[in-house]
């Protein structure tokens, strides 16, 4: 069977050296790793943004090939940052997700937008426009979610309902989502499976709990676990 | 909803462009009476290229204006303010009065390369994500050096009437241009605003950031030489014809946001509606001055619109320190 995803050679001169992966989904796929290891750029180079070299084939299809709106239903990449241009309402935000005509997908309700759908983009909080920016990425019900800092911004309940939520489309849509995440504990409790990133390149790519419990975490973060949380190493 | 707005602006338009032919239609009545073939001459031969130009040119100010505004993400950039109209100028003098294309299609020529190289300095110094301070001052000393240029080329120019004939050019002036002329304006200028409006969808994403618009598979790079080259087009026609005139392309993509809810990118062809209303208007008011005078249309637009401006950086600032 075709994977989901699957790259080849994937590079960005200067952070991202030449890099395989593959994805089977359904899985929930964390990139951990300092900053400027690469997190971003393995996720750019996965959503063809910034020319990237090698290739990509997501459900057997090349995303170049396609136009606008196939492409919104193969893939949604949210990026780090959650500014708005314009001054827009956040129903219109999330429309610009969709191709033409496509109602938003109903998993996009677990976000809680409604309440504020009609506000203009600028007055929410960073918090609430994360959310806004996650139900955009999420509308479209693509195959394959490319995030970056999904949880970024939002408070602690916010955070466990967003993994939970992209827990509970992995396991009913049998989709696949590779998300950088800075929180460790998070990515450990929700992910199928930890890519640590460290220079450019993977450096080490397995279960949670052994990545986080192997020397692989010294090494990389230069931290360890303690009796307190983590702790310098 | 926004089908019906378009709708009454293009009735307003309509509205405005057959009072602009036939004003003051008192004299052109008496005329008609006395001598149809001279009224029906004034008509065709003076007024409808004047109206067309106005429709033409503001439209495509409005929406090269939008375009370059939702390209830089920024709601104060504009073929004037980005130094677009002064490259254009400096073109059309280049090549009128050193190079001697006295013609309607060297003039052209000379303003959209103008244009295009304006824009093309500004991209360079601004840079693609430019913030509003830097894209502001990048255009402001790319439209001071293009004026200065302007004027050394005037101080050059062979014939000593330079400076007097240019005066009324520069200053923007739809006043006695041939239907001819009315045609190379027109025509880059409908060419020009239909293909942007093509930009839209992808103009609308960019809302969301270059990363995002990129990840639907818009290709930046084409969609920025495709937005400048077409600004350059229809802009530097226009001005090649009628001089440079400012403010227009500011005020009407603002207010078209107001009709496509804020969305950039959906906000050409409506900004070309209302840039087209604007300039006729202004024309109209022209018009209004006493017989015998004339005031340039270049000059009523910035009356207008410079209060307009200012109210915008009194707001900008206010919702910054709040």
């Amino acid at each position: 069977m075709t994977p989901l995803l699957h790259a080849e050679g994937v590079a960005l001169p200067g952070r991202l050296r030449p890099t395989d992966f593959v994805v089977e989904a359904p899985a929930l796929v964390c990139l951990v790793g300092p900053n400027g290891s690469g997190k971003t750029s393995l996720l750019h180079a996965l959503a063809r943004i910034g020319a990237p070299a090698g290739s990509v084939r997501i459900g057997g299809e090349d995303p170049e090939a396609l136009g606008p709106d196939a492409r919104k239903r193969l893939l949604a990449y949210l990026p780090a940052s959650r500014d708005i241009a314009w001054p827009l309402a956040a129903r219109d935000v999330i429309a610009l997700g969709l191709p033409a005509g496509m109602a938003p997908d109903e998993g996009v309700a677990a976000l809680e937008v409604e309440a504020f759908a009609d506000r203009r983009v600028d007055r929410l909080s960073t918090g609430e426009r994360s959310r806004v920016l996650l139900a955009r990425a999420l509308a479209p019900a693509p195959r394959l979610l490319l995030l970056d800092e999904p949880a970024a911004n939002l408070d602690p309940a916010w955070q466990l309902r967003l993994m939970a939520l992209l827990r509970r489309l992995v396991e009913t849509r049998g989709i696949g989502v590779v998300a950088a995440m800075h929180d460790l504990d998070l990515a450990a409790r929700f992910a199928d499976r930890l890519l640590m990133m460290e220079g450019g390149r993977i450096a080490a790519d397995g279960p949670p709990a052994a990545l986080l419990d192997g020397p692989q975490l010294r090494e990389v973060f230069g931290i360890r676990r303690g009796a307190a949380g983590w702790e310098l190493a | 909803m926004s089908a019906r707005l378009w709708m009454a602006l293009a009735a307003l338009l309509a509205l405005l462009f057959a009072s602009s032919m036939l004003t003051p239609w008192r004299q052109l009545g008496a005329l008609w009476a006395a001598d149809p073939g001279l009224a029906r001459a004034v008509l065709i031969e003076l007024r409808l290229p004047r109206a067309l130009l106005a429709l033409g040119y503001g439209a495509v100010l409005g929406a090269s204006g939008a375009a370059i505004q939702a390209l830089f993400a920024n709601p104060l950039a504009s073929p004037d303010l980005t130094g677009t109209t002064a490259g254009a100028a400096l073109g059309a003098v280049v090549a009128a009065y050193l190079l001697g294309f006295s013609g309607s299609a060297g003039l052209a020529a000379g303003a959209v390369l103008g244009a295009l190289g304006a824009l093309l300095l500004l991209l360079g110094l601004a840079g693609r994500r430019a913030e509003a301070a830097t894209l502001l001052l990048a255009g402001l000393a790319i439209a001071a050096l293009a004026g200065a240029l302007t004027t050394v080329a005037l101080a050059l120019a062979p014939s000593p009437f330079a400076f007097y004939d240019a005066y009324e050019w520069l200053m923007g002036s739809l006043v006695d241009r041939s239907l001819a002329q009315a045609a190379f304006a027109g025509v880059p200028a409908l060419v020009a605003i239909l293909l942007l409006g093509r930009f839209g969808p992808a103009l609308d994403s960019l809302a969301l950031g270059e990363e995002a618009a990129a990840s639907f598979g818009y290709r930046l790079s084409r969609l920025r030489i495709a937005i400048v080259c077409l600004s350059a087009l229809g802009v530097g026609a226009c001005v090649a014809m009628c001089g440079a005139i400012g403010f227009v392309g500011l005020v009407a993509p603002i207010f078209a946001r107001r009709l496509t809810r804020g969305h950039p990118g959906r906000a050409i062809v409506p900004a070309a509606l209302i840039g087209g209303t604007l300039l006729t208007a202004a024309d109209l008011v022209t018009r209004a001055a006493p017989v015998g005078r004339s005031l340039p249309i270049g000059v009523v637009t910035a009356l207008l619109g410079a209060p307009f401006f200012l109210a915008l950086v009194v707001r900008m600032r206010w919702s910054l320190t709040r």
